[in-house]
């Protein structure tokens, strides 16, 4: 737990908080923050409950959700950097071998759904799917671990450790996979008006399925369902791994209870863990190769 | 939970990795596995090729050994036709020796009867002549009488 004082609901609502990284608005000036802390000037600084989050407006960060994620594809570029350096034709040692396999799946992957010829498609695969693993991982990790170190480095620096948010699943943030979603969008945009010109996109758009008579139907319809793309892209990954997390921290309040619930809390969590690795993967998968029949799309007449 | 410019810092970083993937790792890993799929195709084809040429090898072999098989198979019945003729040579040869030998025989015992005759002549002559002329002696004088007795000689 992350502190005897808290509440379940509070706990559950901590856990979901982030770490925001925002400038307060000008009429805070003078009042008191939720860690007793007296404004004297507004100015850019960690929020210390949600409510200060929200009043950051839109330019404020996820100081943990973009480290995390940042962080996490480092890790991925480097280990990859690492043997694409010293990549060899021969026999391929441990590390390798298991690169090549990921390097050859989504590959598969790529010329089983992508038709054109573009040389972006199949890294941004890998990309997208090495790093959606990552970030989904994170929730395998015990969700209190890596919270309470962060409480205890904040408690460190003076900070009151019941106001330091860590939320280490960046997968759980729309942010991030509207971020990603949208990435991915604007790729799809970019190639449709490459590939086909911007009156054959517009054309695609307008003129179907009703022809050039039922235009307005046909772009409300295509616009649909050209905005819901990215959409579901970034909603179908925020929404699995949210309600795995939520589950996660709600088996984790058992362990507040009894000896008996606490063991029955453990049993559940290692059962959902072990399920959650499939999901995790099986995200990671449906984003990527989404991605790649969206962009085979934009590549395509149709 | 708010939309916050979090998302504008996930789409660069997303654009930056996905160019830093597109340029420094895809290109080196899927070089190497293209090369290394190469290397095993030419292995197997290597493999065919030499899978291939031990059979036609065999067949070579195996039709040197037919062709020795019969050179020998040849050689052996050339050489027993030889071993008969050379049999059967050997019993002319012998066959004419033995009747060379056997005529040299022949002249010579029949040489040896005429010289055994010519002397049983002479002496039967000889003892004729010393019989003849031991009754003789008294009444004839030899020397008179040889043509005659030539004569009887020549009549034996």
């Amino acid at each position: 737990m992350a502190g005897d004082s808290l509440t379940s609901g509070q706990y559950i609502q901590h856990h979901l908080q982030n770490m925001v990284f925002g400038k307060l608005p000008e009429d805070v000036v003078g009042e008191e923050l939720c860690n007793g802390v007296i404004v004297e000037q507004a100015g850019w600084q960690l929020a210390s409950c949600a409510a200060e989050a929200k009043a950051m407006g839109f330019w404020s960060y996820h100081v943990d959700s973009l480290g995390w994620s940042v962080g996490l594809a480092l890790i991925f570029f480097f280990a990859f950097r690492h043997v694409a350096k010293n990549v060899t034709t021969g026999v391929p040692g441990g590390f390798q071998n298991f690169v090549e396999m990921i390097i050859d799946f989504v590959n598969d992957s790529v010329r089983g759904s992508f038709s054109g010829k573009n040389d972006i498609v199949a890294p941004l695969a890998l990309t997208i799917f090495a790093w959606v693993f990552l970030m989904n991982f994170m929730d395998l990790i015990p969700v209190d671990w890596l919270p309470m170190l962060a409480q205890q480095i904040g408690a460190a620096f003076g900070a009151d450790p019941h106001h330091v948010y860590f939320k280490v699943v960046p997968s759980t943030d729309p942010n991030v996979t509207f971020g990603m979603a949208l990435g991915v969008f604007w790729l799809m945009l970019y190639y449709s008006i490459k590939i086909k010109g911007f009156g054959g996109f517009f054309g695609e758009l307008a003129f179907q399925p009703f022809g050039k008579l039922g235009m307005p139907a046909n772009l409300v319809l295509e616009g649909v369902s050209l905005i819901s793309k990215p959409v579901s892209l970034a909603l179908r990954l925020f929404g699995n791994m949210y309600a795995g997390e939520t589950i996660f921290i709600l088996i984790a309040l058992m362990y507040g209870g009894s000896l008996l619930i606490g063991t029955f809390g453990g049993l559940l969590q290692l059962g959902w863990a072990i399920f959650h690795i499939l999901i995790i993967t099986l995200q990671a998968f449906i984003f990527m190769t989404l991605t790649i029949v969206y962009l085979d799309m934009a590549h395509t007449d149709h | 939970m708010n939309i916050t410019a979090t998302l504008i810092g996930q789409s660069i970083a997303f654009f930056v990795f996905v160019l830093f993937v597109m340029k420094y790792v895809w290109p080196p890993l899927i070089v190497a596995l293209d090369e290394r799929k190469k290397t095993i195709a030419d292995g197997l084809a290597a493999a065919e090729k030499g899978k291939h040429e031990q059979e036609l090898a065999e067949k070579a072999a195996e039709k040197h050994i037919k062709e020795a098989k019969d050179q020998a198979a040849e050689i052996l019945a050339q050489a027993q036709k030889r071993a008969t003729e050379i049999v059967e040579e050997a019993k002319i040869d012998a066959r004419e020796e033995a009747n060379g030998i056997k005529n040299a025989a022949t002249a010579e015992i029949d040489q040896e009867v005429n010289r055994a005759k010519e002397h049983l002549r002479q002496q039967v002559a000889s003892l004729t002549i010393s019989g003849a002329g031991k009754i003789l002696k008294r009444e004839i004088d030899e020397k008179a009488h040889s043509d005659i007795v030539d004569d009887l000689i020549a009549q034996i």
